[in-house]
């Protein structure tokens, strides 16, 4: 086995826990030094932030402490552990973590997953792997150096000895523990066994059994089952209600008014309707009738006139390099274009719901669909007044999040109702709430120049953002880095920035400002390109030979992913009468990818039918769930640039999928991906392939139709997909 | 309350329903069977699939009371122990991703794989595009449907 040492640091952040539990069962943990230090040095309450348990039979438990939404981590931080561990996979149990301060962060977001605990679950498998060698080593008589594992067996070659780790595990309860310092860690490609492999999810036979898993599927022992009307227009509160009617029909065991906070983003007035079962809640809702005291009426007709008003303005800088306009004014050749999206919705498939029971003892306990449990746990406990360590969270396996299960909205509403009526209650969103209540994806309009030297390059470019605010400050999602590309790729460059106030709520959206502005980026470059007669692939690649001051990304990963993406999807290539090449790069999260789309068009009705990537996010650990993410990623941005939200009057217009459809089975290209498996450590890949997916179709619909999209969705450029 | 009986994965249940009730409730919230899922209630996302007599049906816009003397399956049903071709070629293909959707679109693909066994592109088309999936697995789904319809041709139980 060849192994590398890569982290030095790994001594002062994390170290190890042997311990032989009363089963005979070994546990391995890691924690971080500080937790150690919290109780004294003292062993007694350290519970590790994550751990490995060999059973005697052989079957190795992992813990997985981080919610699963679809993003794989349930599968890919076991593998990790038993990779570095040496058993077989088929021996692996993996066992969902609640919410456990002790187990340090628990949220799918900002793809930090897998780089956050790459190493802590390498020292885990490595630690307990340094245990059993050295037992079996002590047991012979031999150096452990001579003893080598596979398959949950140790073997010492001279002697032909070889043991199961079950049978060292009382053995190796006795033995100190090693030094994190010490262990050599796993780390390239080459050493792996088990990771870079296809390896299914963990939840696959019980996901495709029916059995439950989600939010949505727990069952208690008189459990109700709620809904709660919410005001169309944002924050609206309830003036009157026919709460006593609702109340008498049929099933109905309680109807409420809840005032709530004006916290968009924590419990919104509204009103709780609660039954026997969830139809006749819903039923029982369709009788409501709520007089709503509102107090905005935010609209996208007026945001477009705002935006308009806006451009004819300065803006304020947020960044200058150079000097724009002289550069401008001294260019062989100017190009000026203005791109735009819309507001759109996550719109999981699976709408919140969260599930709660309020006990005697006054101890909360919820179950939670949850990307960020903890924070929901910080507000339930704000909002009710109950203290956090007298709230335990069950993280449920979440159907869909891309952000959205970042908002804990729905834990606070069903705690509050489920303390309100003493018994476990079940709150289920209905799709129209989940639609009308999201936290947005804003809207932006971006106004660019660019000057052309007369060798063909980018000497100026000038960048007007106008996106939204509250009381002066970008909203969540709405913002954008002073230092992002192409800052720091050409001499001149300006960004400046106008804010539309609203009062729409918004949030993070899977790759979050990435997924939208990077249309509008690579669209541009398209263009200049174009303007300059020079090739797409070799324009970009040249854009991304020479930096101006700090690099805004790593030149050459990213260079090298559009390069792979562009060698396999045969660049340069004449793609025949209405078909058309696009490309786009990015870089975001961590994580380099570029995409290469083909589209077919008849008219300017297209069909993307065909997507190669090239990746880079250092080593992949599982093979599927790693093509998954960029899968999906593709299709989302395919499927997302087809949609979007307008509001009027203060409230979302759209309400389900037969005014927000989602793309379905036959518009979905083929996707072929490309790793470069970089010596890097592995990032995470919830995220980064989506943002220059949108580009590469767009871009492509250019080379197939003629037809340059800058505005969103497609059909305002008149492209049906 | 009406008096419903309902012949669900090969066992009759006797329930006491409201007169409307869809079947999707009924199974979620009467029988605890809470494989089959709500996603959107107007009957065009497809999470709510069960097969009802063998054809594909969306279970929430499906009143309970008319479904009496049909025979429903839903996706605990299907094949419990998840041998069923189309789950094996599920797993094998790691289709799911959050896999909120994939009920509806197993209990889908075992529907056209009954009634043909041996289907092409256009056909799994216009069958899986009654489901819906956010997460974006539908190029998995058609190469698991292909590799489905192979272990069915050379003779696997199905």
């Amino acid at each position: 086995m060849k192994t590398r040492e890569t982290d030095t640091d790994l001594s002062r952040r994390s170290f190890l826990k042997v311990s032989l539990m009363a089963s005979g069962a070994l546990m391995v943990g890691v924690g971080f030094g500080g937790q150690s230090l919290a109780s004294g040095g003292k062993d007694e309450t350290w519970v590790p932030n994550l751990y490995v348990r060999i059973d005697h039979d052989g079957t190795v438990t992992i813990v997985s402490k981080n919610p699963e939404a679809g993003q794989g981590v349930k599968t890919a931080f076991p593998m990790v552990v038993a990779e570095c561990l040496e058993v077989d996979w088929k021996d692996v149990r993996v066992e969902q973590a609640p919410l456990d301060d002790r187990y340090g962060r628990q949220v799918v977001g900002g793809s930090r997953g897998t780089p956050d605990g790459w190493d802590d679950l390498r020292i885990a498998g490595t630690g307990a792997l340094y245990m059993l060698r050295e037992a079996a080593a002590s047991l012979w008589g031999v150096p452990a150096g001579d003893c080598s594992a596979s398959s949950g067996t140790i073997r010492h070659a001279g002697s032909g000895k070889s043991a199961r780790y079950a049978e060292l595990l009382d053995k190796a309860a006795t033995l100190p523990v090693p030094d994190v310092a010490a262990l050599s860690l796993k780390s390239r490609p080459e050493d792996f066994n088990l990771l870079g492999r296809f390896v299914p999810g963990v939840d696959n036979h019980k996901i495709l059994t029916g059995q439950p898993l989600f939010g949505a599927d727990v069952r208690l022992e008189g459990m109700l089952y709620a809904v709660y009307e919410k005001c169309p227009t944002f924050a609206g509160k309830v003036k009157n209600a026919n709460i006593d009617e609702v109340r008498s029909l049929p099933g109905i065991t309680h109807a409420f008014v809840v005032d709530g906070t004006n916290e968009l983003t924590g419990l919104l007035p509204g009103i709780a309707i609660v039954a026997e079962s969830w139809w006749q809640a819903d039923s029982a809702r369709s009788k409501l009738k709520v007089e709503w005291d509102t107090s905005h009426s935010d609209s996208t007709a007026d945001f477009d006139r705002q935006a308009a008003s806006l451009a004819g303005g300065s803006g304020k800088t947020m960044r200058h390099d150079g000097n724009v306009e002289e550069a401008l004014g001294s260019a062989t050749k100017i190009v000026e274009a203005s791109y735009y999206y819309p507001f759109v919705s996550h719109a999981n498939l699976e709408p919140q719901n969260c599930t709660a029971v309020f006990k005697e003892s006054g101890k909360m306990e919820i179950w939670a669909p949850s990307q960020n449990p903890k924070s929901g746990r910080a507000l339930v406990s704000r909002v009710l007044d109950i203290p956090q360590d007298r709230i335990h969270v069950n993280l449920t396996r979440i159907g869909g999040g891309f952000g959205r299960k970042l908002r804990s909205d729905f834990m606070v509403e069903a705690a509050w109702i489920a303390r309100a009526v003493k018994r476990p209650v079940q709150l289920q969103w209905t799709r129209e709430d989940d639609m009308r209540h999201d936290f947005y994806r804003p809207a932006g309009w971006h106004h660019f120049r660019a000057g052309l030297d007369d060798s063909g390059r980018m000497s100026a470019f000038d960048h007007h953002f106008i996106t939204f605010g509250n009381g002066g400050e970008t909203i969540s999602g709405a913002g954008l880095s002073a230092d992002h590309y192409p800052a720091g790729l050409v001499p001149n460059f300006r960004l400046r920035q106008s804010l539309i106030e609203t009062h729409v709520p918004t949030g993070p959206w899977r790759s979050p400002g990435h997924s939208a502005y990077c249309f509008a980026y690579q669209g541009f470059f398209d263009e200049v390109a174009e303007a300059a007669g020079r090739d797409q692939l070799e324009f970009r690649l040249d854009l991304l030979s020479r930096s101006f001051g700090e690099p805004p990304l790593d030149l050459k990963r990213t260079s090298d992913t559009l390069r792979i993406a562009a060698e396999k999807a045969g660049w340069g290539r004449s793609a025949g009468p209405g078909r058309g090449l696009g490309m786009a790069f990015h870089f975001d999260h961590g994580g380099f990818v570029s995409h290469v789309a083909e589209v077919v068009a008849d008219g300017p009705n297209i069909r993307v039918e065909k997507v190669w990537s090239g990746i880079d996010v250092g080593p992949v650990i599982n093979l599927s769930g790693a093509r998954n993410q960029v899968e999906g990623c593709v299709v989302d941005a395919l499927s997302t640039a087809q949609l979007e939200i307008t509001f009027a009057g203060g409230a979302t217009e759209q309400s389900n999928f037969h005014d927000y459809g989602l793309l379905r089975f036959n518009q979905a290209p083929e996707i072929e991906c490309h790793f470069i498996q970089s010596d890097h450590p592995p990032m995470g890949l919830g995220e980064p392939p989506i943002a220059p997916a949108t580009p590469a179709i767009t871009n492509a619909i250019y080379a197939a139709t003629g037809i340059r999209v800058r505005e969103l969705p497609l059909r305002r450029a008149g492209i049906s997909a | 309350m009406n008096q419903v009986k309902l012949s669900i994965n090969g066992q009759i249940h006797s329930l006491d329903l409201p007169p409307d009730m869809p079947l999707l409730w009924a199974l979620r919230d009467k029988l605890d069977m809470t494989g089959t899922k709500y996603g959107c209630g107007i009957g065009i996302c497809g999470s709510c699939t069960v097969l009802v007599d063998g054809r594909p049906a969306q279970s929430c816009r499906l009143p309970a009371a008319k479904l009496e003397g049909k025979e429903i399956v839903t996706i605990e049903g299907l094949a419990p122990n998840g041998d069923h071709p189309v789950q094996r070629a599920w797993d094998e293909e790691d289709v799911p991703q959050c896999g909120y959707c994939q009920g509806g679109q197993v209990l889908t693909a075992a529907a056209l794989l009954e009634r043909n066994p041996n289907p092409g592109d256009e056909d799994i088309d216009q069958a899986m595009s009654n489901v819906l999936c956010r997460c974006g697995t539908y190029f998995r789904i058609r190469k698991a449907i292909k590799r489905a319809a192979l272990e069915i041709a050379a003779g696997e139980p199905a």
